[in-house]
């Protein structure tokens, strides 16, 4: 029999203050962006550019093609190599490689693709004859591959977390094992019995995925092409042009950069329909896939080596480059080494760990307050999702340079620049990635639990504050690890809220990659990796540490 | 009544120059006395370590000698500091502003004082405004043939340089046509930056210089009804050389940097720079090897001044106007000229100067691929502002959409 | 007052389906089995006794226990403990910590307690042990205790036998059933099984109240 309806009070207050968050800035900005597109001549100016169609193509083809090949790898690191000793070594780099910042993710590819690259450095000259670099097109490539490639490699960790969080609810193994029994190979077995239950969670994450993959700013600039650039680039390109006169052609762009968006993921629904008709006619034609495990352990040891390898490598590459002197082509190694770099970073760098840490720490508690306040009063008042749901996607599917430019006039005209308006932005993009990341983990947690808790007289408070909390432990300090880092990653946000005055390693590296000098982004690349890359093992240390004896508590 | 007129006016006429001149020493001490205590936020470009750090020491010197602080906000484009000033403009915030100084020139001052962003006119009652080499260096007074009229001040001169590696390439061409051949003949081993990149449309516009018939033209704005003429050869020239460039003309370096990297990964043979001392400073600092060395062309190279500017909304105008001074004062000047430090050039007139502080500039040692002054040649005038913005849409609508 | 757990014409519906219709009248140490097929409403039952029922469902009727009336009461004062067919210890606590969740806040002697009640269950000294590590039967023997020590006024059996063996069922089935009645408490018990049934001793019905043969 149902009590009478709880109170919902406080909690009430927290869904309302996230809706909030999330919706208040990025609605806001958009109207503060886009009315100058409505403008008369903005749209027929952006007609008239010969780039329009090019960029528009660009922005989609790399888009979507990254998003593909991201999933499908993804897909087949999860069908392929479960259970493997490359599957556990995967795992343990996944932080990590989540914490490289976009842009030296793409510095550091660069540098090894390009003629003068690493690779080419490793066969020269002595096996292919190379004194000076070939002139090859390998980077900043028309058809964009360079970017492609750039893409696949940073997505492919997010969206194995984000897998890896959903996983525990589809019962992969049982599944999987199941279908063995019946005949079917493991790789079939997991497209049919797996993947629709897991698809099911991994949805948003994709479209937030696909919708990043768009309109990226900083990978573009590096490993894009430039005759013409990708929309996103030329948008920024033109919001930024002294002139001024650019900024109705890019409120213009901004404004086809959402439809674009919008029609990709339209794109993407379709596909995904015919994709279950698909699955389902394999599934009841009985295809047991004989011989697929082979090609899906190939393809994904392929896949997740090459972006996983590329990374690593890049990486190092930069981290070298930050101790070398003179290092000419084709040497593979720097001729001399110093610590200039580094030393000359100095002082400085602290303030600006601190500026960062400490927003990024704000950011992360007022995102899980949120995000733990929000779950818990659907799980109190039996809420559906619908709703927010769409809210929460909002700051990730409108593309950033869409919303900022009217947001900083908004924060202008209000008077509230600053600290607080920056944490304000960071919350804004922190909170979906936060609520992406521990939503599937709560709303797994057994059923059963709550009211058995309630049965041995437990309040609600005490039932979240003693047993959920705990028992979600590693989900909640990986949801607050991912805020931080998202925070930390934040570029455009804190320096138009900030006024340009807050001071963080994201402003310092990005301002300094503007010169494109590989030994001061290899050192701040690392610095800037270094404070998320913490942020993570403590969320997989510490419940491990406070855990140690309870083996039901092992991931 | 008319004869104590009289004589107030003849009192005025005779004392008005001394008083001037006291009253303006005094101006400056209510300046200096005002700026004591303030945080100056200078938004100047972050991209070379060389330059903050370079900052970061003025800000020591600002702090010991007059109690100012300065704060380097570290810009990825200037044009985000103007973007910025109009904004607040936009949105009514007269005071306050978050920009208290900003280092500028060409487009970005014209769009500035255009749309009265700036503070001004200060520049002219600078205490050392009298040592800047007006007369020898017009670029210092005429930012793209914009008159400055006070509204910004000069801190450092530069002229376009080409570098190159004289291992790989013993004779550098000497003027544009042998640079043609030279890039006919080495396929692939020569670019520039994608305009609108700064360094990008100063190769269009030194290009400019070398196939127009009638380079005067360029000091005034663009004359729609001779400007396909006036560029002809420039295209010409370009679609000439395109087929031959590094990538064929399908990809460009974004920025200055990163053609100096080009060259440093011995991408390119030769590459440019907006400042005859970079080559020898990054080989002081290891980027480049050491057998890097700079040429210009015959018939000289674009030359121009690095501005700094106060926007209107600063509520620290004092505390800029300071640090504005202390940059013109030759100690400063003298270490910005190091190789070791930036290789600038300076703005100063050496022959105006102490021997004490001429002895600083004769001190120092230019570096084996600085261009001794006498080598340099002539530095050529920026072309109206309004080259800038044409040149680099024309050559979008030409290039800018791969076929 | 009446002691022992009254239900007086509990009805169930989930929109024109009825699934739930029963009057029982359960003394201390009583035993009643609701027997069905699964989706008969054996769980819907047990929700509207505990007060965890979905909104979705409409119900009436009234739930006693002890001459308290506890139908629209929350969950946590109802005072009906409930054994699922898994054990359900938390697993970030000891076994110690599991029981010592449900003591009531501020109970005294709460080491002893805990103590005594392992000893009952016949696992002294089991308490700074991992859940993780109990076999089955000792995993049941704790859940039980872990509802007896909030002090409940009646219990509610979901099958909380149908995962166990057949050689342990039968010893963890008396156990449980014969502690029940040392406490005095009201049972329901929710199976499937004729066997549990039959062992259970008392009445046996449908949810929707009809008498069901133990066979």
């Amino acid at each position: 029999m149902t009590p009478a309806a709880p109170r919902p009070g406080p909690l009430r207050l927290v869904l309302g203050l996230t809706i909030a968050a999330l919706a208040v800035p990025v609605l806001a900005g958009l109207w503060g962006t886009v009315t100058p597109a409505l403008k008369p001549g903005a749209l027929a100016a952006l007609w008239d550019w010969p780039g329009l169609f090019p960029a528009a193509r660009l922005s989609l083809v790399t888009g979507i093609g990254s998003t593909v090949v991201a999933l499908a790898i993804t897909l087949l690191i999860l069908a392929g190599l479960r259970g493997t000793r490359a599957y556990a070594a995967l795992i343990r780099l996944l932080s990590p490689l989540l914490s490289v910042p976009h842009a030296a993710a793409a510095l550091g590819l660069a540098f090894l693709i390009t003629p003068s690259g690493w690779i080419a450095r490793a066969l020269s000259p002595w096996a292919t004859g190379w004194d000076t670099p070939p002139d090859l097109l390998l980077v900043n490539d028309p058809a964009g591959l360079a970017l492609t490639f750039g893409l696949i490699a940073k997505e492919v960790p997010f969206l194995m977390l984000m897998a890896l969080a959903a996983l525990p609810q589809t019962d992969a193994a049982r599944r999987i094992t199941l279908a063995e029994t019946l005949g079917y190979s493991r790789a079939m077995g997991f497209a049919l019995t797996v993947l629709p239950a897991l698809y099911r969670q991994l949805r948003l994450p994709v479209y937030a995925v696909l919708a990043y993959a768009m309109t990226t700013v900083d990978m573009a600039q590096i490993l894009g092409p430039t005759l013409p650039p990708t929309l996103s680039v030329q948008i920024t390109l033109w919001m930024t042009d002294p002139d001024l006169s650019g900024r109705p052609l890019a409120a213009a762009g901004a404004l086809l950069q959402l439809a674009l968006v919008i029609a990709a993921l339209g794109f993407w629904r379709g596909a995904e329909v015919a994709a279950r008709r698909t699955l389902r006619h394999l599934a009841e034609q009985g295809h047991r896939g004989a011989g697929l495990d082979r090609l899906a352990v190939a393809l994904a040891t392929l896949g997740a080596g090459t972006t996983t390898a590329a990374l690593l490598a890049g990486l190092a590459g930069l981290a070298l480059w930050s101790l070398a002197g003179l290092w000419p082509f084709p040497d593979i190694l720097p001729e001399a080494y110093s610590l200039q770099t580094w030393t000359r970073a100095g002082p400085g760098v602290w303030q600006a760990t601190a500026a960062t840490a400490g927003l990024g720490l704000a950011t992360a508690l007022i995102a899980l307050a949120l995000v733990l306040g929000c779950l818990e009063a659907e799980q109190r008042f039996a809420l559906r999702a619908g709703r927010t749901r769409l809210i929460l996607w909002l700051p990730l599917l409108v593309p950033q340079i869409a919303f900022l430019p009217g947001l900083h006039a908004l924060a202008l005209a209000t008077g509230t620049g600053g600290w607080a308006a920056t944490l304000a932005a960071h919350l804004t993009f922190s909170l979906p990635y936060a609520f992406l990341s521990l939503a599937p983990a709560f709303r797994a947690l057994d059923p059963r639990l709550a009211p058995l808790a309630a049965s041995l007289g437990a309040s609600p408070d005490r039932i979240f504050w003693t047993l959920r909390l705990p028992l979600l432990a590693r989900p909640v300090l990986t949801a607050a690890a991912v805020a931080f880092a998202v925070s930390v990653g934040q570029y455009l946000p804190t320096l138009l809220m900030g006024g340009g005055r807050i001071e963080t390693l994201t402003t310092e590296a990005v301002a300094l990659s503007s010169g494109g000098n590989r030994r001061l982004i290899g050192a701040h690349a690392l610095l800037q990796m270094a404070l998320p890359a913490l942020a993570f093992a403590l969320a997989t240390g510490l419940p491990a540490l406070a855990f140690r004896r309870r083996r039901g508590m092992a991931p | 009544m008319q004869r104590r007129d009289f004589g107030r006016l003849v009192l005025a006429s005779v004392l008005v120059p001394t008083f001037a001149r006291q009253a303006k020493a005094a101006d400056w001490d209510a300046v200096l006395a005002a700026a004591k205590g303030q945080t100056v936020w200078w938004h100047a470009w972050g991209g070379d370590p060389k330059i903050n750090d370079f900052i970061a020491w003025v800000g020591t010197l600002a702090a010991e000698r007059h109690g100012v602080t300065l704060e380097h906000v570290k810009l990825a484009s200037t044009a985000d500091a103007v973007a910025a000033v109009l904004a607040e403009q936009q949105a009514g915030k007269t005071t306050g502003g978050s920009v208290d100084l900003i280092w500028i020139n060409g487009e970005n001052f014209a769009a500035m004082k255009a749309n009265g962003l700036l503070y001004g006119p200060f520049a002219e009652s600078l205490p050392n405004w009298p040592l800047v080499d007006m007369s020898g260096k017009p670029a210092l007074v005429t930012d793209f043939t914009l008159p400055t009229m006070g509204y910004e001040s000069p801190w450092a001169m530069a002229q376009l340089v080409f570098e190159y590696d004289s291992a790989r390439l013993p004779a550098p061409p000497a003027d544009l046509a042998a640079l043609r051949d030279w890039v006919l003949a080495n396929p692939g081993r020569f670019t520039y930056p994608q305009p609108p990149d700064y360094l990008g449309v100063t190769f269009l516009k030194q290009v400019l210089y070398g196939t127009i018939a009638d380079p005067e033209r360029l000091q005034a704005p663009v004359d729609a009804a001779s400007y396909a003429a006036d560029t002809a050869g420039l295209w010409a020239l370009l679609d000439q050389m395109h087929p031959a460039l590094w990538r064929s003309a399908q990809a460009f370096p974004a920025s200055e940097p990163a053609m100096g990297q080009l060259l440093a990964d011995a991408e390119v043979d030769i590459a440019f720079a907006f400042n005859p001392g970079r080559a020898s400073a990054e080989i002081a600092a290891g980027n480049l090897p050491d057998t890097i060395r700079t040429f210009t062309l015959a018939g000289g190279t674009i030359g121009n001044a690095s501005f700094l500017a106060i926007p209107f909304n600063s509520s620290v105008k004092e505390g800029a106007q300071v640090i504005t001074d202390l940059v013109l004062s030759p100690e400063v000047q003298a270490r910005a000229q190091d190789p070791a430090v930036l290789g600038f050039q300076t703005v100063l007139n050496l022959a105006a100067l102490t021997a004490q502080d001429r002895a600083r500039f004769d001190a120092l040692d230019l570096g084996a691929a600085t261009l001794p002054p006498d080598r340099l040649g002539p530095a050529l005038l920026e072309p109206h502002a309004s080259w800038s913005v044409k040149l680099a849409e024309d050559w979008q609508a030409r290039y800018g959409v791969a076929r | 007052m009446t002691a022992g757990l009254q239900i007086a014409d509990l009805c169930v519906a989930h929109g024109p389906r009825q699934m739930v219709r029963l009057t029982a009248d359960i003394a201390p140490g009583e035993v009643l089995t609701i027997m069905g097929p699964s989706g008969s409403g054996k769980s819907t039952l047990l929700a509207a006794l505990t007060g965890t029922l979905d909104p979705a469902f409409q119900a009436s009727g009234r739930i006693t226990l002890n001459g308290r009336e506890v139908t629209r009461l929350p969950t946590r004062q109802r005072r009906i403990g409930i054994l699922f067919q898994d054990a359900l210890l938390f697993p970030h606590l000891s076994v110690g910590g599991n029981l010592g969740f449900a003591l009531p806040r501020g109970a005294p002697d709460r080491t002893a307690r805990i103590d005594r009640a392992l000893a009952e269950a016949g696992l002294a000294g089991f308490a700074p042990r991992d859940p993780a590590t109990l076999s089955g039967g000792e995993r049941a023997r704790v859940a039980l205790m872990r509802t007896l020590l909030a002090d409940p006024e009646a219990l509610l059996l979901d099958e909380p036998f149908s995962r166990l063996d057949a050689a342990l069922r039968d010893q963890i089935r008396s156990f449980v059933l014969e502690t029940a009645r040392r406490h005095g408490l009201p049972v329901i018990l929710v199976t499937h099984d004729g066997e549990d049934a039959r062992a259970a001793g008392g009445s046996i019905l449908s949810p929707m109240g009809a008498p069901v043969p133990a066979s």
